[in-house]
């Protein structure tokens, strides 16, 4: 599904990413874990084409495509997803109508007809139903307004209605509490697929309790430090992340 | 940042000439032009006399240089006054329009002849300085609706003119307004009697041809007691490196419950990316909500011209009337505009409605500036103001000066305010879902102007979206 190799990524001159390698098969999820600062958001933003983060160096093959290669819209449009860490407001514009745009946008990608708003209000609330969710923020203006916790939910919301086959989580679990933090890690785990993988970006261990990965990655630095099962994330919890920090600079 | 620009600074699309022969006035402004109008017009001798006491007072006034604009002096004595196709109809009857201004008009999506016509819209058509159609009229005199050139209003109904004209916008009330009193040449005249509902949204399309001339436009529209009007002007020129003056007048009288809702969609040539050329559009609009009840509702957007200065009012004299003004006004390249309004509060329980909207782009300067005025008689006025700015890049300016002047105690004025700046994470945020970057920022601008969009009749509503370069939100959902 993806495969990074020797990433390197700059951010108005700095050097964030310092040669990260990352392969992610169909189905898997990835927890991306590692202390502020190591270049984790960095790394989802990259993927998904900021124009503010520049890559150096390095490959990302999607799908067996150039992902760098796209621009950010056509990324979308291939079916690459990136749950915000701080999603933006839209005034005067609804999330249902935003939606739809979106999800036009990916149908005329594929070959298929543009929704209208009725045919849109199926496709929503079959969607909502999946995940047990009800329409309440719909009707608002994009993020306006929305609490911190209904920000991540409708980020996920939208993940749910794209259906993207790779979705990057950038931090959702940060600033929610834990009943918050449970009603998107259902929704996520019920989103998984066979053809759906993700790559989740935390600082906590908490999510992984909802959500168990497949792999567990630790990032520190700007690269890769260790990998290992979900297992890594409860030592992780228990040990911090100095030792890892110091086992990166002696290698 | 510059794909952003790139899509909010289109080419002007109206720029053609129409190649048609026209008799044109030598440049120049003394009384026997103005004399040479009016001849030209057929005008009775009151009319005249009042475009002589307006010149005689505009000749000891001088240009305002308050606003937040700059431009270089005007020569006044080398601007024509009058310009007009040669080939003019006789009146009510098309067939004999210069086929080449039936097609100027259909290039602008105005189609004049009977069969093309807009459904639900009677249209007047001034080319220069002189209308040269007016559709429905006929249709329109059934209701007892009168729609024509101010011209011909002048000749066939001066008693209503007369009474009137220069009551809203007196002939000495400002620099621009008192030359409009002197030189104008048409506009629309239209007159809705007692308790009728229009039946058609009226509407006037300028268009500016001849080179070195000025338009001065004078329209008048009169809401008689219980009725409903909702007019709609539309406007552009050719592209030319010169500056060409725009400097019209428009009145407005609503009398015991009626209703005007007054629309613009104002797209007059806007200059070159160096600020070359384009229209200075220096206009005096002002309404009077004369009866109780009654209520005006100006919504502009101001796409167009180098220079824009207007401030479309309401004079709320009735008891209970309500002024509106809903703007969204766009300065990109060196575009300047300094533009709000006036609510002045005379009866009791009056209220006033302010949203502006300005973006700024490119090199562009936007101002609004604002007026509200309680006055000591207006027991329980109201007045509600937003005004909201957003900047697209980072040569641009918006500017804000609200003017608030209260001299009753029971009134209650509210005032919001904002700025903002479509930044690179907005538009990173849009695209990352699978729109384009010019997508993004239509749906940014769309969603930042819709209290000013839906306010605008539905078929110019489609028409301004497009002006912006942006599609308008599904009207469902």
């Amino acid at each position: 599904m993806l495969a990074v190799k020797g990433l390197r990524v700059s951010v108005a001159g700095t050097e964030i990413l310092r040669g990260v390698d990352l392969t992610v098969k169909a189905g898997e999820v990835h927890a991306i874990m590692g202390p502020n600062g190591s270049g984790k958001s960095t790394l989802t933003q990259a993927l998904a084409g900021h124009p503010a983060y520049t890559v150096t160096a390095g490959t990302a093959t999607y799908d067996g495509k150039d992902l760098f290669a796209l621009k950010p819209e056509e990324r979308a449009r291939e079916g690459v997803f990136l749950a915000f860490q701080y999603p933006v407001e839209i005034r005067g514009i609804t999330n249902s109508y935003f939606l739809r745009s979106a999800v036009n946008a990916v149908r005329k990608h594929r070959g298929q007809e543009e929704l209208d708003p009725l045919d849109f209000l199926q496709v929503l609330e079959a969607k909502l139903k999946e995940i047990g969710w009800d329409d309440t923020l719909m009707n608002r203006p994009v993020n306006e307004g929305f609490s911190g916790g209904e920000k991540k939910r409708n980020e996920i919301l939208q993940l749910a209605v794209l259906e993207p086959r790779l979705a990057l989580l950038d931090e959702t679990d940060s600033g929610l509490d834990i009943d918050a933090l449970k009603t998107v890690a259902n929704a996520v785990n019920k989103l998984r697929a066979p053809d759906r993988s993700f790559v989740i970006v935390t600082h906590y261990q908490r999510l992984l309790n909802f959500i168990t990965p497949d792999v567990v990655h630790v990032l520190a630095d700007g690269r890769i430090v260790k990998s290992g099962g979900p297992e890594l994330a409860h030592e992780l919890e228990a040990k911090g992340y100095d030792w890892l920090r110091t086992g990166a600079l002696v290698s | 940042m510059t794909s952003i620009e790139a899509h909010v600074q289109q080419p002007y699309k109206y720029g053609f000439v129409t190649d048609i022969e026209s008799e044109v006035v030598p440049a120049g402004l003394n009384e026997d032009v103005i004399r040479l109008i009016s001849a030209k017009k057929g005008e009775p001798e009151w009319m005249l006399e009042w475009r002589l006491k307006a010149y005689r007072n505009w000749l000891k006034m001088s240009e305002p240089h308050w606003p937040n604009v700059k431009y270089g002096p005007i020569d006044y004595q080398a601007i024509s006054y009058y310009a007009a196709p040669k080939k003019l109809p006789k009146l009510d009857s098309l067939d004999q329009v210069d086929p080449k201004l039936v097609a100027t008009f259909e290039k602008l999506g105005i189609p004049i002849e009977e069969q093309k016509r807009l459904t639900g819209v009677a249209v007047d058509a001034v080319f220069d300085s002189v209308s040269v159609a007016t559709t429905f009229q006929a249709e329109l005199a059934k209701f007892g609706v009168i729609f024509c050139p101010i011209s011909q209003a002048i000749r066939e109904h001066p008693a209503l003119v007369q009474k009137y004209l220069g009551t809203v916008v007196p002939h000495n009330d400002n620099y621009f307004a008192a030359l409009n009193t002197a030189v104008f040449t048409d506009g629309s005249f239209v007159y809705v009697p007692k308790g009728v509902r229009c039946p058609l949204e009226l509407s006037t399309y300028f268009r500016i041809n001849a080179s070195s001339t000025g338009q001065f436009e004078r329209t008048l529209i009169i809401a008689d007691e219980g009725s409903y009007v909702s007019y709609l002007e539309g406007c552009s020129a050719p592209m030319r490196d010169e500056h060409q003056l725009h400097a019209a007048v428009v009145e407005l009288v609503a009398l015991e419950r009626a209703t005007i809702k007054y629309s613009t969609i104002q797209n007059w040539y806007p200059g070159d990316e160096e600020g070359k050329g384009g229209i200075y559009n220096f206009v005096t609009k002002r309404g009077k909500c004369a009866g109780a009840n009654s209520k005006i509702s100006w919504t502009q957007v101001e796409t167009g011209s180098a220079i824009t200065w207007k401030y479309p009012g309401c004079i709320l004299q009735g008891d209970n009337s309500i002024g509106e003004f809903y703007s969204v006004a766009v300065t990109s390249h060196k575009q300047q505009a300094d533009t709000g309004t006036k609510m002045i509060h005379l009866g009791k329980n009056t209220r006033s409605t302010i949203v502006s909207k300005g973006i700024s782009a490119g090199r562009g300067q936007n101002t609004y500036r604002g007026l509200v005025k309680i006055m000591k008689g207006a027991e329980g006025a109201r007045n509600y103001s937003q005004c909201d700015s957003m900047l697209i890049g980072d040569k641009c300016g918006a500017h804000t000066f609200p003017y608030i002047d209260v001299r009753n105690n029971s009134a209650i004025m509210e005032h919001e305010a904002s700025t903002s700046k479509i930044g690179e994470d907005q538009i990173f945020y849009l695209r990352q879902r699978g729109l384009s970057a010019e997508d993004a920022v239509s749906m940014i601008v769309n969603g930042f102007c819709k209290e000013v969009f839906k306010e605008l009749p539905m078929e110019f509503a489609v028409e301004a979206t497009r002006l912006l370069g942006i599609s308008l939100e599904g009207s469902v959902g």
